[in-house]
């Protein structure tokens, strides 16, 4: 059990500046989620905290301990990778218990730890057969079986469910929260799913080109996004952003699409003129550009709560102000009201 | 592919049993002279029946060999042979997977220089180096010894690449669970990459033995002492002269019993041999 601590984190290869400083506090015990696009350094800064990567600048503490010249092994930290890395040659069995050997733990205690980490994970039943025998979903309970295993301080999670198809992440998903609720141990988890970040964590790390855009819970990231680019990747479809003159200045108008309602031309605060509609069944989301009147061509998404008939033409909506969102244009940064 | 072409399926059918014929027949003969007498061996045409000399022959060449040519025994130049031909493949798969280990998993200064060092000595076998390297092993003082005859022949490119290759098949990611797992690279090397080179070594085995057994003018030059010889060595040193003056029975049955091993090696290994081209466990 431990918190993690990354005080000004930095990593340059050469010249190119990948992580541009990151700081932060993982609690003992926390859920922390590092979402992001692709390229957006979150795999790098969690390879750096399990020491697959040198640290350039600043500092990553693993409980109190500064770990920045320690090897792997040393850390006190249990890894799942996101092609699972199972050794393809040794048993479910061989391949949880080879880390306890390598630290030379007694044959008992390995077996009573693989025992409860495989009833924990309901992999009894597998454990002599090879990887290559064994279902997606249950190589990806191996890998985690690995990491319990080991009884480590804190679970480093490189995108684990990036590998299956939807229906099993989803059940994976609800496996990794019932397990982190069983066990509690601090975990650290890189995923460029927007969903998953929202539904695990405790608190998440947005991330874009080398910097931490936003640091907080779930919701509140979602209720008050940052900058345009958190609002724009959380949430989908995601913020509408219309640019609009305000007194003095110009700003970025963000309104979630779940947050413009249909209304009577009369009442209406934007137009839209219709190109797409998609039914979902539970709700319809309307895809289309807001009309020359208030403003620019601008293309916006409208989720609405009932099924519309029409394929073109305009829909009228309106927002309650409390619930939109300005941007500086040029920096991007939310504009406090 | 179903086809229904029958002039095709006769030509490629007639190609296929002249196929069979040009390498089988030959063998045919070799076998049916290694069961004849000396005189039977000589008379024109050669009768394509087996003798009933088979066991005399065998018996007479494993051991004390021809009694015109070459008289040692078949029986150790087998041995020489065998010798030569598992220390071959044993000594370069050994240099090489560790080389490859080197290449592919650590970065030190020069890594790639040395890469194609290596892979550059492909261009340079035995036969292009063989005066200086003859030089080197006479100096060393090492003709007519084991070491002399297959030191030489253990530096492998072709075995380094090969294992280089397919250690680049294996994603980066099984190196690094084994580091956070807490193992050393050696302890990877061992427990992880040996146990998934399985099949690689054995292909290589296969391939590697052959080339060793089928020495010629390594062993020639460095077996010149009678005990040194190798079984292909021993047919050379069997043919003395005029064509009436050779034992052709006697060196038929030496020729069938040089063929024998890689034959019963290649047959024995491979289902190995064909899974290490093809497959790969991961």
């Amino acid at each position: 059990m431990a918190q993690i601590s990354f005080r000004d984190v930095r990593k340059t290869y050469g010249t190119l500046q990948v992580i541009h400083g990151v700081s932060t506090e993982v609690a003992d015990g926390e859920f922390v989620v590092i979402v992001g696009p692709s390229g957006c350094g979150k795999s790098t800064l969690l390879r750096m905290v399990a020491g697959l990567e040198t640290i350039t600048g600043g500092e990553i503490a693993i409980g109190d301990r500064v770990v920045n010249q320690l090897e792997p092994k040393d850390r006190d930290i249990a890894m799942v990778f996101q092609n699972y890395a199972l050794y393809p040659h040794m048993s479910v069995y061989g391949n949880m218990a080879y880390g306890l050997k390598i630290r030379g733990l007694a044959k008992s205690d390995i077996d009573a730890r693989v025992k409860r980490a495989a009833e924990i994970l309901e992999l009894g039943a597998f454990l002599e057969r090879r990887p290559r025998q064994l279902s997606g979903g249950q190589r990806q309970r191996v890998a985690m079986g690995r990491a319990i295993v080991r009884e480590p301080a804190a679970f480093l999670f490189d995108e684990p469910l990036s590998n299956l198809d939807a229906k099993l992440r989803v059940q994976m998903r609800a496996e990794l929260q019932a397990l982190h609720r069983r066990l509690g141990t601090t975990s650290l988890y890189v995923t460029h799913d927007q969903v998953e970040a929202m539904t695990l964590a405790h608190r998440m790390i947005v991330m874009n080109a080398g910097r931490a855009e936003q640091i907080g819970a779930p919701l509140e990231v979602y209720a008050t996004p940052a900058t345009t680019f958190v609002a724009g990747f959380i949430g989908s479809p995601p913020m509408n952003l219309i640019p609009q003159r305000r007194g003095e200045r110009d700003v970025l108008l963000g309104v979630r699409p779940e947050h413009l309602e249909p209304c009577a031309a009369g009442d209406a605060m934007l137009t839209v003129d219709i190109d797409l509609v998609e039914p979902l069944g539970s709700d319809t989301l309307v895809y289309g550009h807001l009309a020359a009147a208030n403003g620019s061509g601008v293309r916006v998404a409208v989720r609405l709560h009932q099924s519309v008939d029409a394929r073109t033409g305009h829909l009228a909506v309106r927002y309650d102000p409390s619930k939109a969102h300005h941007f500086d244009p040029q920096s991007g940064q939310r504009i406090a009201t | 592919m179903v086809e229904n072409r029958p002039w095709l399926t006769a030509a490629s059918h007639a190609v296929l049993i002249l196929g069979v014929l040009a390498v089988a027949f030959p063998l045919y003969v070799t076998f049916v002279a290694s069961t004849q007498s000396f005189e039977q061996t000589l008379q024109m045409p050669m009768s394509l029946v087996p003798g009933d000399q088979m066991v005399k022959n065998y018996s007479q060449v494993l051991g004390a060999g021809t009694t015109t040519g070459s008289k040692a025994a078949v029986s150790s130049m087998l041995v020489n042979s065998l010798v030569m031909a598992l220390a071959i493949p044993i000594g370069k798969t050994a240099i090489s997977i560790i080389s490859a280990f080197a290449i592919v998993y650590f970065r030190f200064p020069l890594r790639m220089f040395f890469f194609w060092m290596i892979f550059i000595t492909l261009m340079l076998p035995v036969e292009v180096r063989i005066i200086p390297t003859f030089k080197v092993i006479a100096d060393l003082g090492m003709l007519n010894t084991y070491a002399g005859l297959t030191v030489p022949l253990i530096a492998s490119a072709t075995a380094t690449f090969l294992f280089r290759q397919f250690f680049m098949t294996i994603p980066d990611e099984l190196a690094e669970a084994a580091r956070v797992d807490g193992a050393s690279p050696m302890r990877f090397f061992v427990d992880v990459l040996l146990p998934l080179s399985k099949t690689t070594m054995a292909a290589l085995f296969v391939i590697q033995f052959i080339y060793g057994w089928n020495q010629y003018l390594w062993p020639l030059l460095i077996a010149t002492d009678e005990s040194m010889y190798t079984a292909v060595i021993g047919i050379k040193r069997m043919i003395v002269g005029s064509d009436a003056a050779n034992e052709w029975n006697l060196i038929m049955a030496t020729a069938i019993l040089a063929m024998l091993p890689p034959a019963l090696v290649v047959m024995l290994m491979q289902k190995w041999f064909v899974k290490g081209l093809v497959e790969t466990e991961k």
